[in-house]
Order: C-alpha cells, then sequence, then structure tokens
C-alpha cells in the first residue's frame, strides 16, 4: 500500500471567528495547532491575509434526492455543492424514493456520502413509514445502524396526526434522538401555492396561510414540553412562529428551530413574476416576517440555519406555476446569504454566524465532530471565508445539478475560499479541490 | 402594448384606446359585410387549455373578422393529469409562426410565463387564467358599462371614462378572475366599485384592494349602485364548505325578484344587471332578473368580439394611430 504522505496545512493568519488573527496547523486530520509564527516545516502555506475561520459549516437539511431522483441530485454532487458552499456536514432528508425509512436506506446514504469524501453525511430518518403519516418507522434500528440517525422528519410532509406526533417524540428519547417537524397543517394547505395574503389575492394562487404553520408548532412545542422531549422545527417561515417558540423556550421547552437562507431575504412579492423558481414550501413570506425571522436568528429564538437544498430538475420549474415543484438549490449560496442578511446588517457577527451555521446544528444533529472550537487537537473540520469578495450567482456554475436558484444574478458577498473536511482539502483557492483520501478506501469495501 | 395579461398593469390611458377602437370595430359589426382585412396574412391562435365555448368563439369570430388566419388549439389534459407541458406548446406555435396566441388556462399565472419565457415570440392575450385575470372580459364589461353611462350622461362614449359610476360585483369574489379583472380596470376608469361576497369567499389581502366590501347584497342595492355585477357560482365550492347551501348562498347573496323588484323600490332606474355567462338562473340570478330590460347580458356577449377585434388589432398592427375602420378596403373602398 502506498498512502499517500500525511498531508499538513499550514493556513497563515487567518482572523479566527472574524477576531484575533492566527495561524492554522492541519495535520493527520486534526487541529495540530494554533498561534503565532507556526513552523511551515513540511506544510503547504495558505496565506489567509483577508480570510475568516470558521469552523466547518453543518447543514441540517439537505435534499440529496439519492436514491430514487438522481436526475435531480445524487449523494456525490450535492455533497460537492456543500463543500463549495463551506459545509463540512449535511443531514440528508428522508424523502426519497424508497423513502429513508429503514435501517437499509439510512446505511446506504451513509455509505453513499462516506464514498463520495466531501463532507460527512447523516442520513435524517423518517419518522413515519414511507411517509405516511399513519404508522412509526423503525426509529430505533435507523439509530442503532451504521448511520447512527438521531435526527427524524417526514420533511416534506407534516405529521400531523397528534397522536402519532406525541408517541415519536416520546420514543425517540430511548436514543436521544430528536424529530425535526414540518410544521404544515395538511388541511389548511390543501393546494396551497403561495403565502396567503395581499399578494395571493392579487395573483388569484391559492393561500397558503401562516397560521397553518403557527398552529402546528404551538401544538407540538406542547407536546414536546408535555413528554419531556426534544423538538426541532424545520425552515421557521412567519412572524407569529418565532413569537409561539419565543414563548415556548421561555417556558423551558425543549424546542430547536431553524431558519433558511432564503426566508432571510426573500419576499412573496417576487411571486408576482409567476417564476417557479420562486416557488418553495413554506412559501416566501412577507417583509414583517423576514425581519422578525432576522431578529430572531440574532437573539436565539431561531437556533439554526438550514438551507433545505432542494434541487429539481428544469423541467420541474420550466412551467406553469401551478404545476411547479417546491424547492430551491441553496447549499452554495447559504454562506453568502446569511452574511448578507446577518452580518453585513450588524445584527450578527462572525462568531454568531459558526454558532447558526456549525456548532448549534451539530449538537442538535449529535455530530461530535462537527462545529467544534477551532481548536489544538479538534477534528479540522475548518471553513476559510473572504468577507470581502462579491460575486453574482450564476446557477450553470454551480456543482449541485439543481439549476434553481433564486438568487441567479444576484450579487452577494462572502466566498468560501477553502473547505477542509477532516483535515483534507475539499475546496482550495474557490474550486473544489478533490474528496477526502479515504473515500477510495470506502468505496473498495462497500463495493 | 405588447401582451395583454392583465387589467391591473393596463393604463387608463390603453384602456381607453381599446375601448375606442372597440367602439370602431362595433361599427363594422353593424355593416352588411362584417370584415376588415387589418390582420389578413398574420395567424392568430387560440390556445385553449380549459373549456371555454364562449371565450373561445369570441375570439374566433373577433379574429376573423380581422382577415386573420384563426388555429384552433385545444389542450387536453387537466391539474391532475398533466398533459403536455405549456413550454412545448409554446414552441410548437413558435414554429407555426404564430403572431398571437390567446391563452385560456386552468393555472394563474400561465399567459405571464408564456409571455415573459423566452419560448416564444408572439404577443399572448390572456383569454382567464385560474382565479388570476380575465382582461378582455373587463374590458368589454367596461365597454357595455361606458355606453351605458355615456347614455345617461348625455356625451359620446368615445373618449369618455367611468368616473362618477358606482359598481357593484356580486359573488364568489374569491375564485373569480372576471371580479379581480373588473376591479382594476374600473378603478382606473374612475368607477368606485363595492365587492358584496360570503365572508367566506373574500380572500385574505383584499382589504387592501381599492373598494368596499360588505357582505350584505340588500344594504349594497340600498345604497343605490349603477350597475350591478353578478358572479357565476361554481356549485363544486359547496363541497368546500364555503356556504352551508346553494339555497342559503341564494337567499343572502341571489339576485331574485325581490330584489330585482327593490331596484324599482330605490328608484334606480337607470341600474343595469351584468353577468359574464354562463348563468346559473335561480342560482346567483333568477331568470326575471337575466330577462329583464335592466340586463345587459346579450350585449356584453356582442361587445366581446367588438373588444377582442380591438385588442387583437392594437396588438397586431404595427400603426396604433391609424383608425383600423378607416382603412380603404377591398369589401369597401373608397
Amino acid at each position: 500500500m502506498n498512502a499517500p504522505a500525511p498531508a499538513r496545512y499550514l493556513i497563515r493568519g487567518a482572523a479566527l471567528l472574524g477576531r484575533e488573527r492566527a495561524d492554522l496547523l492541519i495535520a493527520d486530520g486534526i487541529i495540530a495547532g494554533v498561534g503565532q509564527g507556526l513552523s511551515a516545516a513540511g506544510a503547504e502555506v495558505i496565506d489567509a491575509d483577508g480570510l475568516i475561520a470558521l469552523p466547518g459549516l453543518v447543514d441540517l437539511h439537505t435534499h440529496l434526492r439519492e436514491p430514487g431522483r438522481e436526475d435531480a441530485e445524487t449523494v456525490e454532487t450535492g455533497t460537492r455543492a456543500a463543500a463549495r458552499g463551506g459545509f463540512t456536514a449535511v443531514h440528508a432528508m428522508a424523502n426519497s424514493t424508497p423513502v429513508a425509512d429503514t435501517a437499509g436506506v439510512v446505511e446506504q446514504v451513509y455509505s453513499l456520502g462516506r464514498r463520495a469524501g466531501w463532507v460527512e453525511v447523516r442520513p435524517v430518518g423518517a419518522v413515519t413509514v414511507g411517509l405516511g403519516g399513519t404508522q412509526l418507522a423503525e426509529l430505533g434500528a435507523m439509530a442503532d445502524s451504521r448511520a447512527r440517525v438521531r435526527v427524524f422528519s417526514d420533511d416534506g410532509v407534516c405529521v400531523s396526526d397528534p397522536v402519532l406526533m406525541r408517541r415519536a417524540l416520546e420514543y425517540v428519547k430511548a436514543f436521544d434522538g430528536v424529530i425535526a417537524q414540518h410544521a404544515q397543517e395538511p388541511r389548511l394547505t390543501e393546494g396551497a401555492q403561495m403565502n396567503e395574503g395581499a399578494v395571493s389575492a392579487v395573483l388569484g394562487l391559492t393561500g397558503w396561510p401562516a397560521v397553518a404553520e403557527e398552529s402546528i408548532i404551538a401544538r407540538d412545542v406542547l407536546l414536546a414540553h408535555h413528554v419531556q422531549s426534544r423538538l426541532h422545527v424545520c425552515h421557521v417561515s412567519t412572524a407569529g412562529s418565532v413569537e409561539i417558540i419565543r414563548w415556548a423556550k421561555a417556558r423551558g421547552i425543549r424546542v430547536t428551530a431553524e431558519v433558511t437562507p432564503h426566508h432571510l431575504l426573500l419576499t412573496d412579492e417576487l411571486v408576482r413574476s409567476y417564476n417557479p423558481v420562486y416557488k418553495v414550501n413554506p412559501p416566501l413570506r412577507t417583509s414583517e416576517d423576514v425581519q422578525a425571522l432576522r431578529e430572531a436568528l440574532a437573539d436565539g429564538t431561531i437556533d439554526v440555519v438550514g438551507t433545505d437544498h432542494a434541487p429539481h430538475p428544469s423541467e420541474h420549474k420550466d412551467c406553469e406555476w401551478a404545476q411547479a415543484a417546491m424547492g430551491m438549490t441553496g447549499l452554495e449560496t447559504a454562506l453568502s446569504v446569511v452574511q448578507h442578511t446577518m452580518i453585513n446588517t450588524g445584527l450578527m457577527d462572525w462568531e454568531g454566524f459558526a454558532r447558526v451555521t456549525s456548532s448549534t446544528p451539530a449538537t442538535i444533529g449529535g455530530l461530535e465532530q462537527q462545529g467544534r472550537p477551532l481548536a489544538e487537537g479538534e477534528a479540522a473540520n475548518v471553513t476559510l471565508v473572504d468577507p470581502e469578495a462579491r460575486w453574482v450567482v450564476d446557477p450553470d456554475k454551480m456543482a449541485t445539478m439543481g439549476r434553481n436558484s433564486p438568487f441567479a444574478g444576484t450579487e452577494l458577498p462572502g466566498a468560501v475560499h477553502a473547505t477542509f473536511f477532516r483535515g483534507h482539502p475539499t475546496v482550495l483557492a474557490g474550486r473544489l479541490n478533490t474528496p477526502h483520501p479515504t473515500a477510495a478506501e470506502e468505496s473498495t469495501w462497500t463495493g | 402594448m405588447r401582451h395583454l395579461l392583465s387589467t391591473r398593469d393596463l393604463s387608463r390611458q390603453d384602456a381607453i384606446r381599446i375601448l375606442d377602437v372597440a367602439e370602431e370595430m362595433s361599427a363594422v359589426g353593424e355593416r352588411e359585410i362584417k370584415k376588415l382585412p387589418a390582420l389578413r396574412g398574420r395567424t392568430v391562435v387560440n390556445l385553449f387549455f380549459e373549456d371555454s365555448t364562449r371565450t373561445r368563439i369570441s375570439f374566433e369570430a373577433a379574429a376573423k373578422r380581422l382577415s386573420a388566419d384563426v388555429i384552433t388549439f385545444a389542450v387536453k389534459g387537466s391539474s391532475v393529469s398533466k398533459g403536455e407541458s405549456l413550454k412545448d406548446t409554446a414552441q410548437t406555435l413558435e414554429a407555426m409562426s404564430a403572431d398571437a396566441v390567446v391563452i385560456r388556462h386552468w393555472a394563474s399565472g400561465a399567459p405571464a410565463r408564456l409571455a415573459t419565457s423566452d419560448w416564444i415570440d408572439a404577443a399572448v392575450i390572456n383569454a382567464g387564467d385560474g382565479m388570476h385575470e380575465h382582461p378582455t372580459q373587463a374590458l368589454l364589461d367596461a365597454f357595455t358599462l361606458r355606453r351605458h353611462w355615456a347614455k345617461i350622461s348625455g356625451v359620446p362614449s368615445v373618449g369618455s371614462d367611468l368616473s362618477g359610476m358606482a359598481v357593484t360585483i356580486v359573488g364568489d369574489v374569491l375564485h373569480s378572475r372576471v371580479a379581480r379583472s373588473n376591479l382594476w380596470l374600473l378603478e382606473t376608469l374612475g368607477a368606485s366599485v363595492t365587492l358584496v361576497a360570503p365572508p367566506t369567499l373574500v380572500p385574505v389581502g383584499a382589504e387592501r384592494w381599492p373598494c368596499r366590501i360588505t357582505y350584505n347584497l340588500d344594504e349594497a342595492l340600498a345604497a343605490g349602485p349603477d350597475a350591478v355585477m353578478m358572479l357565476r357560482l361554481q356549485a363544486e365550492r359547496m363541497n368546500a364548505a364555503f356556504f352551508p347551501s346553494t339555497r342559503e348562498y341564494s337567499r343572502r347573496w341571489g339576485f331574485d325578484d325581490a330584489r330585482l323588484a327593490a331596484l324599482d323600490t330605490h328608484g334606480l332606474d337607470h341600474t343595469v344587471i351584468m353577468h359574464p355567462g354562463p348563468m346559473n338562473r335561480g342560482l346567483e340570478i333568477s331568470a326575471a332578473a337575466a330577462d329583464s330590460p335592466r340586463s345587459t347580458v346579450l350585449a356584453q356577449v356582442r361587445n366581446g368580439v367588438s373588444v377582442r377585434m380591438a385588442a387583437l388589432y392594437l396588438l397586431l398592427s404595427g400603426d396604433e394611430h391609424q383608425s383600423p375602420a378607416t382603412e380603404p378596403t377591398q369589401e369597401n373602398p373608397r
């Protein structure tokens, strides 16, 4: 065996979490040293003048589409996109075909992630069999599998049956799991096309009322309190939801909440174009909602940013609004959109950014090696960001197969300069580099 | 004007221009030979993703009276079965060199998609899209109202607007593209609008619309409207619990014989009753009301052809300032 010489990288003079500048020595997959004037002996030097070092981003909410919709995305392409976006871990949502509702499917996705080698892929297990909402999936088997599933979600579909939701919340306590709820009251959103309000009234599109999200969140925080379990609320989109979560946290209820980058920036005014690139679930809301979401993310009411990266083949967007699929890509724009909406507005600093994009999502997902401090001995999952860069979003140049970015043509700040995944640069000088070398070993035994 | 997609983005000037040209077209309709050569050699495609015999034949008649070649393309398929994609259909029409596409679609925004995508170059006329708009219906209603208003005001119709007119629109506003298009256009033309509907059939967000909204039809009639426009009620709405029964709907929001009599009691001699058709007699409008001298239903149908001729002419003819009806023609040489 001719194993490549263990790679050493010296990151020279990065601003750690946007504060003091220091060198980071990366060797053997860990941060081997942090300090001033570290020796570059045997190491490839990366000049990080003007760059910010962050713990690698962790996404709690990614749709990788494999197995089943490899025409939309694969684990390989989706994790390339993740690496380019500065991520070192993603949670792959369960709504694949077949649904990730058995140990077999989650292990398949986990293995595909290991084989790809771009980021850590942690499958999310379905709460109910086939996302059907009637029978609990074998949550314990998924938790005990090689994929060690901790986050369970029927995302795309709400666990609307209150008894089933209660049981799921209770059951996952056995292995410290968490239920990530897609909060959407189904009857209130039949045929829903966009946010219900002034714009939907004019456009004649069936409304998706805020109350359909808020009523489920209100019910679920009460259930979580009643059974003393842990609830995660996916993609919070309304000001009213923020108020309910704030109330629940004040009462000590164990609830965490997520917001997508697109809900931090875009509003339902964009739907006036009828361009389905703006069709997403939950829908784009009003500017008042956007403001409330930003403030909630800054004050900790909302804990994390989750991309809800949802690639679709072009024919699913190149059509009438009502026919179009819901969802937007997000992995390669998340960092820039959050910088634009939260940091450049003064609502948050880079330390806060690391909290909402890395350390808290890693804690919620139970990822021991992710979202850690930039300190000696920690796993080297590190992202270098150029905060002064500006770039115009061009979906054709993305690594994801999805071309459905709502930010196409938009100039955004901040660019990923490098991503280190377990000590290996998956992205260097802003370009995709190579997957982690152990990916090749994976493929020999996963077949 | 490149397309006619909605009345909301139609300027007062453009709206009045269409209505004025429609008056000229109407005069053509009264000739022995009801045909102009204005669009000879041009191709107009009627693209219908939703059945609508009335609108389709109205557009067909309009295009034919302007000597255009007319192709009707009825696409089978519903919101459930996807059918042929709009993009493929549009590109097929582009390959056939369509100059204008008249599109009726069950999906709100489909005409806008056609007009703003790079699928096709043709002028797009919205012939009704989902719950969004039906601009030519609103224009023909405005045309009908303007003639009525000009007559009782003793002024010529051409060049005038609807300033000072009070129009009440009654029924299922939530699902009605006719209501939306009328609201925007009537407001642009200076009329004041009152919407009357069950609270369940008023869209959330309508409180920002430039109109008064009430749930009580009798009060609205007592306020003395100059026109009452009844909207068609889709029977399937009852299944979604928008109201308890069609009988209850009819009692509270139907234009029945008692309300017809009430117009006389209130001394509203000039108030007209409108309906876009097809009517549910006995449901939203009584037979007596539909057939009364106040009813403009047939005039609306007649005016529809003139208004659609005007829209096609203005979108397809290069010179907006030339009067279509005075062009020298073979049929009508000077």
